[in-house]
């Protein structure tokens, strides 16, 4: 250490003569280099690349848990407030046919008949109540409309049934359909499958104990249904809808095609279908029957799809119904948030709820009415507290602060339990006042189930996140301003107004902030003491949730709530900051 | 506070009534919690003090509300189920909360505060709307009505509490320490148990309470996450303060006051030895 450093020149580290000369040899032989030989910035570039990534592996398990567990459950609830593909999924067929319909009157002939095959479906997958149910929230009446459909709709095709029957026995047969429709190849797979079944049975007969029997069983299903490329070409609407028949009956039903007889709508479109191109060409299994058939459909009786709706339920030719129907088939919608501000998506257009509906606006009006209310009261209880910790000497003020942090830290079930006793007409405050002579004890106050009870006990819960935001604003004001203010003759009052008070308002800024935020989606405590009329806008979403399983509602509901509490929340982090989120 | 000889008759007595009004809104703090106490060991099925009970009667007094939650089969399937959810939540929220919070506070973290946002999201959202998303996304994936889906719901929302807590010690942690016990040859691993843990462990459990207190404590989002055989001890008194009210919750509620009293005094040690412990340090 001693000849080494005789000079500033003989020093490595960084020094401003040595950045200079490293600066010069720079420009005069390109860039610095590291240790290794790599440029020093690249070097530097690829240090700092792996100090990023080791943080990023240290967050990425919280952050993907996170994601997974919170994040994804509010992106859902977002999407179910627009989701509605249950109209386009239910009834596919109605929703395309139902698009040139001018919103007139009861739609035409086409339209039924897309819904008869619909509801069929619908029915056999029991998937119409769930619509139903669905579109009842829209317009009462359509739940039991569309139950009472499920159960008639197999009388509308009724007619070509017995009239396919009337002309040859073999309609009956499910044989008949299977063999027409079916594939060669799905044929022979079947009748393979159908000599095991057998060939299991006779071996179970046979069978002297459980264990051979057991042994002897064939569990496997029967092959799935193949539609034949003739069938398909001859009968363009029957085979589709075969072919789907067969898909519910073997999947859903688990029954053999070869003993169901297929929906009366199956009838229908193929008598439609013969109709139209008289079976020409037709030269696959069962060409006699279809052939016989083919001659025999021009001189079938026929029946509107319409009438028939008509006979189910008259409601079937009510333009509301259809309006309700085609307002709600696009896969996404506007609806449900028309409905959470009291308006509602009709035939003609967005309009008002009838009077008796609207709801909501008031209880949003409430919500930050009741919300405002209990902020300025927790203002108005929490300064002094704060002023008076903050001025009092540390060993003090640390006792008083347990007072505050006690109820801050004490179940909030507790609290709301203790307020739910106190409030009460024959509770401990209305009997006090009663023993002291200020009630008559036939006039005890109402403070519970009412706003009243509210207000008092989230002001109460809620009091502490105004007082700890104020005292930690407060500790910092130096108490000099206010003495200067005074030794230059300003009055204690003036002095407080003029130079305290300005300095504690982002104190009272955040803490309103706060107190806002939590109580506009404070759900428990308005639940038990608030009645009917101190509840608040998350009551009516719990309320959608789980009794009239509106979810769509409650998720459009959610949805506005959360978009107003991140507003405010960002207002909150620009006056305080995320990180100076205090916990006491 | 201190009161200036000079001081006017008005001041004098704005001076002691401010006092007065302080006094009075510490009592609205603390009265209502206070008040149960007594009520708990009521031998009436009342929610109000018996005459005998002003009168200091001992006959007036009883423990049969404590006898019954401790003997009440519901109660105690409740008490059960919350000693079985909230420490699982507890120790999911302190493992990944720390492990991030190590993390974010390294000097280079890109999108710090997206991230940040990102994670103390479960506190900020309203109970409401999170118990509402997880409704309909756990019924989606399954987790609706199970134990699991329980706990996954309350360690996401005792993360945020992990996390500020543990950042804000590690603020004063010093960063030459780690780099002196890698200088003595430490790996990573060992260096963080050796080292860094002892250091923020008083961050770590305080964490680690508040984590364990939002799920104890917690009944929106298990209300809704939960079935019937997840029912927690909020849960059971919700429905006791909605349905038949009885005077048994008073006791329960006196249990958790004594509970949140302990653990408010554990924190506040825990925060002092901290303190402590970060002044001893040379940063």
């Amino acid at each position: 250490m001693t000849d080494q450093v005789t000079g500033p020149d003989q020093f490595t580290g960084a020094t401003p003569d040595n950045a200079i000369r490293n600066a010069d040899r720079e420009e005069r032989s390109g860039p610095m280099l590291a240790a290794d030989g790599r440029p020093l910035k690249q070097s530097l570039n690829r240090a700092l690349r792996a100090q990023k990534l080791r943080a990023l592996a240290l967050i990425a398990p919280l952050l993907v848990f996170i994601v997974i567990t919170f994040i994804l459950p509010i992106a859902d609830m977002l999407f179910r407030s627009v989701e509605n593909q249950i109209v386009s999924e239910t009834l596919p067929r109605t929703v395309v046919a139902l698009e040139d319909w001018d919103g007139d009157g009861a739609p035409e002939e086409a339209v039924f008949r897309a819904l008869a095959v619909d509801m069929t479906i619908a029915a056999e997958l029991k998937e119409h109540t769930r619509l139903g149910s669905r579109l009842n929230y829209e317009t009462t009446g359509i739940s039991s409309l569309f139950r009472k459909t499920g159960r008639a709709v197999d009388d509308v095709d009724e007619l070509y049934v017995d009239q396919f029957e009337d002309l040859n026995e073999a309609w009956e047969e499910g044989a008949t359909w299977a063999t027409l429709m079916g594939s060669e190849d799905w044929i022979e797979d079947r009748a393979e499958w159908a000599a095991q079944v057998e060939a299991a049975e006779a071996a179970q007969d046979a069978a002297t104990t459980a264990e051979e029997a057991i042994a002897a069983a064939f569990e496997e299903p029967a092959p799935r249904f193949e539609l034949a490329d003739q069938a398909r070409a001859a009968f363009p609407s029957a085979a589709p809808l075969y072919s789907r028949f067969a898909e519910i009956s073997q999947v859903e039903n688990e029954d053999s095609l070869f003993r169901e007889e297929p929906w009366p709508a199956v009838y229908e479109a193929l008598y439609a279908d013969l109709l139209a191109e008289g079976g020409e060409g037709y030269q696959g299994p069962q060409a006699d029957l279809v052939a016989e058939a083919a001659q025999a459909v021009s001189g079938f009786e026929t029946i509107s799809a319409r009438d028939a709706f008509a006979d189910i339920d008259e409601d079937w030719l009510d333009s509301d119904v259809w309006g309700t129907i085609q307002a709600f088939s696009d896969p996404y919608t506007a609806g449900y948030f028309l409905s959470a501000v009291d308006l509602q998506l009709s035939p003609e257009g967005v309009v008002a709820q009838p009077d008796d509906q609207r709801i909501y606006a008031l209880l949003f009006q409430r919500t930050l009415f009741m919300s405002m209310v209990i902020m300025f009261s927790c203002v108005l209880l929490g300064y002094p507290i704060a002023f008076l910790l903050s001025n009092l000497p540390m060993r003090t003020s640390n006792i008083l602060l347990i007072l505050v942090l006690l109820p801050f830290w004490t179940s909030l079930l507790v609290r709301t339990s203790a307020w739910k006793v106190l409030l009460q007409q024959q509770g401990v405050i209305n009997d006090t006042l009663v023993w002291l002579g200020v009630l008559a004890d036939s006039n005890r106050l109402e403070l519970i189930n009412n706003q009243t009870g509210t207000i008092i006990a989230m002001t109460h819960i809620l009091l502490p996140f105004m007082i700890l935001p104020l005292y930690s604003v407060m500790k910092t004001i130096p108490p000099y301003y206010v003495r200067a203010a005074k030794s230059l003759g300003a009055k204690p009052s003036t002095a407080f107004w003029r130079v305290y008070f300005p300095q504690s308002v982002p104190g009272i800024g955040a803490g309103c902030i706060l107190v806002f935020i939590l109580s506009i989606g404070y759900y428990i405590t308005p639940e038990l003491v608030g009645g009917t009329t101190g509840t608040f806008i998350s009551n009516r979403i719990a309320y959608h949730i789980s009794q009239s399983l509106n979810w769509g509602l409650a998720a459009a509901l959610g949805s506005i709530l959360l978009a107003v509490v991140l507003v405010l929340y960002y207002l909150y982090d620009r006056i305080v900051g995320i990180d100076n989120v205090s916990l006491g | 506070m201190e009161l200036h000889p000079y001081a006017s008759l008005g001041e004098k007595i704005w001076h002691y009534a401010f006092y007065v009004i302080c006094g009075l809104i510490f009592f609205f703090l603390i009265a209502p919690i206070l008040t149960i106490i007594p009520l708990s060991f009521n031998a009436e099925n009342f929610f109000t003090f018996t005459p005998g009970m002003l009168a200091f009667e001992a006959d007036a007094y009883s423990l049969r509300h404590y006898q019954d939650f401790f003997t009440n089969s519901s109660w105690q399937q409740a008490l059960a189920n919350s000693v079985k959810i909230a420490p699982m939540a507890t120790l999911l929220s302190v493992a990944f909360g720390t492990l991030a919070a190590v993390g974010l506070s390294q000097p280079h973290v890109p999108a710090r505060r997206a991230i940040m946002a990102i994670l103390i999201s479960p506190m900020i959202v309203p109970l409401i709307i999170s118990a509402a998303g997880m409704y309909f996304f756990y019924s989606r994936i399954g987790l609706q009505g199970t134990y699991l889906g329980v706990v996954l719901a309350h360690a996401a929302l005792g993360i945020p509490f992990v996390i500020i807590t543990v950042t804000a010690t590690l603020v004063g942690f010093d960063t030459s320490l780690t780099r002196a016990s890698a200088n003595l040859g430490a790996g990573p691993v060992r260096t963080f148990f050796k080292v860094q843990m002892p250091l923020i462990l008083p961050g770590v459990v305080s964490g680690g309470l508040f984590a364990f207190i939002t799920s104890f404590d917690e009944v929106v989002v298990v209300l809704f996450v939960g079935s019937a055989g997840q029912k927690t001890l909020p849960w059971q008194m919700f429905i006791g303060l909605r349905e038949q009210i009885s005077p048994t919750i008073l006791a329960v509620a006196t249990i958790l006051v004594t509970i949140s009293i302990l653990l408010l005094t554990t924190v506040e040690l825990l925060r002092r030895r901290s303190e402590r412990l970060r002044g001893m340090s040379p940063s």
